[in-house]
């Protein structure tokens, strides 16, 4: 068959080719956690266009999710995240993606958040679907407090790649500046971006 | 012999606001890659952990690549390998086809501009719409991209409303880049609605879990690989890395170099297909192990394209990414097109100052302009630069290594540069004095200034 035989001609051009073996290096120690990683987590995901709402007490989330939908003007809702009295659409009822289109709003679990650059890690696997992170018009995300890493090194240390799925990190809504170099936010993506920090 | 690098600038720079339009904006894109570069503590350390790993993984490429295979085929992708561009080209076509595909939605891959896959494609009756608000631009254009990350950075906002008119129906005269992306968004979402399989490049692929990690800012990877059933990822050789772990430093790398941004806003990490669908690896080497065979080259294989070699470049600020007539332009792209052809690209080792500029931005460390330098030696061995350059360098060669020649040609020099008149100074074999003034040639040499002050010092005692 070609193809195998295309592997082992590539392996063994690529073996014939090799440099002399170089070691692996360590990898850079982790940042320090900054004394206020709520604040500095915050302060990263504004600066990459996203909206960062600290909750202190988790009883306050569902009004807040409320409070954001209606501000959205966000007819249908799909969460992830059990919040009573928030969301209409049940994403495992939907029988195919195509039908993630007409979301306005998707509320996902972050599992921790980055303070160098506001990216949360959202793992799609237990999703029914797991492009509604982009489908839907808006994103909203919900980290607790206690889960902010300083950087990548940290959360990399902490992220696990066991297994098949989507897993990946959304830092701030999707974004253009392939026009002149004007940043536009909502290119494909989702038009805006929340960040729940609660706790 | 066809146009050089040198015509093919002269004609993006006839247009000369836009030439300093595009000279600017890439250098604010330069400016804003600093700032974020000055951000993080031990960036330094950061390149030079990049660049030994991607070092590393050279040495060790076919041992990771067949991790990876095993990898990512335990979590239920199929990896097939291409040779070269044609069967890449052919790979994909039958994966597409033999599923029945005929409407195809594509993110960023330069590899498969590379290949040319999507007129083989097209040709094949299949409908490709990348769609990289960029890419999407400079599609329906009929035009390559001119930079790596920017696609279409060489078009004007007008132009664009121009043809958003023209092909997608937006009303005449729109010119706001705002109102332009909704017109996008709401355009690709159709097509990304309707595809029947999505294609997307590579960024990473981490030999140790089997993952392909791609970048976008505006999420059209995701797009395209969340609602059709099929997913094709296409990667070169040297796109494999270790570990997971090693994402951390690229990734704090990559957008930082690109843009000037933290990270970029969709960075996922595909391990097998969506529910009930495929992923389809495709590995290609095309010419990349011949690269890795070259002692002074390989280096190269470390780049993740993040262009900011293209951003600081003077030269490429000032000459447009379609002056260098190949699809990775710059400093990086001077490298990869005469290693590939370099006959063909002959002309493209003079495009640089050499300066080095592109060594100090780099995020892995590729010593750029060494590399250039060494082409440029290779192309002046094969006879590039004609008979003129030659007979200069011979002259310039004998002048400089005599000390009673140098000092008389510098007197000649004077004595004549400043009492020539001054259509002889600037005539047409004066290619330095095309856009400027020489400086105004001083009456005595250094040295001969350097002697009166020590005569007059000594007298002083």
């Amino acid at each position: 068959m070609r193809s195998s035989t295309s592997r082992e001609d590539i392996l063994s051009a690529l073996r014939a080719a090799e440099p002399p073996a170089v070691p692996l290096p360590e990898l850079p120690e982790p940042g320090p956690l900054p004394a206020d990683p709520v604040a500095a987590f915050e302060l990263s995901v504004r600066a990459v266009g996203g909206e960062p709402v600290r909750v202190p007490d988790a009883a306050a989330l569902p009004g807040l999710v409320r409070a954001l939908a209606e501000r959205l003007g966000a007819r249908r809702v799909a969460s992830a995240v059990d919040l009573p009295g928030v969301g209409d659409v049940d994403l495992q009822a939907l029988p195919d993606p195509h039908a993630l289109e007409g979301i306005d709003l998707a509320i996902l679990p972050g599992l921790f958040g980055v303070a160098e650059n506001g990216a949360v890690w959202v793992d799609t696997r237990p999703l029914a679907h797991r492009g509604v992170f982009v489908v839907a018009q808006h994103l909203a995300l919900v980290v607790r407090a206690s889960e902010i890493v300083s950087d990548l090194h940290a959360a990399y240390e902490r992220i696990d790649l066991a297994g098949p799925g989507l897993r990946l990190f959304v830092s701030g809504p999707s974004k253009t500046a392939d026009i002149e170099q004007a940043l536009v936010i909502g290119a494909h993506g989702a038009r805006s971006c929340t960040v729940f920090v609660v706790g | 012999m066809t146009a050089g690098h040198a015509e093919r600038a002269a004609r993006f720079a006839a247009d000369e606001p836009r030439a300093h339009w595009h000279d600017q904006a890439l250098w604010f894109v330069r400016l804003k890659r600093d700032r974020m570069a000055q951000a993080v503590p031990g960036w330094e350390e950061l390149r030079e952990r990049a660049a030994r790993i991607k070092a590393h993984t050279r040495s060790h490429l076919a041992d990771y690549l067949e991790q990876f295979e095993r990898n990512a085929t335990a979590h239920g992708a199929v990896v097939h390998w291409a040779r070269d561009a044609e069967e890449h080209n052919a790979i994909v076509h039958r994966i597409l086809s033999g599923r029945g595909v005929t409407r195809l939605v594509k993110s960023k891959s330069m590899l498969t501009e590379e290949c040319h896959l999507n007129p083989y494609l097209e040709a094949r009756g299949i409908e490709v719409v990348d769609t990289d608000l960029g890419e999407r631009i400079v599609q329906l254009a009929g035009e390559p991209p001119s930079h790596i990350v920017l696609p279409a950075i060489h078009k004007k906002k007008e132009e664009i409303g121009e043809l958003f008119h023209d092909k997608l129906g937006t009303p005449a005269g729109l010119a706001d880049p705002k109102q332009l992306t909704e017109a996008a968004r709401g355009h690709l979402r159709q097509k990304f609605l309707a595809a029947q399989a999505g294609l997307t490049g590579v960024n990473f692929a981490v030999a140790e879990t089997g993952a392909v990690v791609v970048c976008t800012n505006e999420g059209n990877a995701d797009m395209g690989t969340s609602l059709p059933p099929i997913h094709v990822a296409c990667m070169g050789v040297e796109k494999v890395i270790p570990r997971a772990r090693d994402l951390g430093v690229f990734l704090r790398l990559l957008a930082r170099s690109a843009t000037g941004q933290p990270v970029t806003t969709y960075t996922s990490h595909f391990q097998g297909p969506i529910r009930g669908g495929e992923l389809h690896v495709v590995i290609v080497d095309n010419g990349r192990s011949r690269l890795l065979a070259d002692e002074t080259l390989r280096g190269s294989l470390a780049c993740i394209r993040c262009g900011a070699c293209m951003n600081t470049c003077p030269v490429f600020r000032r000459s447009g990414g379609y002056s260098y007539d190949w699809i990775v332009p710059g400093p990086i792209g001077i490298v990869l097109a005469t290693a590939r052809d370099p006959v063909r690209h002959a002309s493209l080792p003079m495009a640089s100052t050499l300066c080095g500029s592109c060594d100090a931005v780099c995020p892995v460390r590729i010593p750029l302009h060494d590399l250039i330098l060494a082409r440029r030696r290779s192309a002046a061995r094969a006879g590039a630069g004609g008979l003129a350059k030659r007979l200069t360098m011979k002259v310039a060669g004998l002048v400089l290594g005599s000390r009673t020649l140098y000092v008389l040609a510098g007197k000649l020099a004077r004595g004549v540069g400043r009492r020539a008149p001054r259509g002889l100074l600037y005539g047409r074999w004066n290619a330095w004095g095309r856009q400027r003034e020489l400086p105004p040639l001083p009456a005595e040499s250094f040295r001969e200034r350097w002697r009166k002050e020590r005569a007059r010092e000594v007298r002083r005692g």
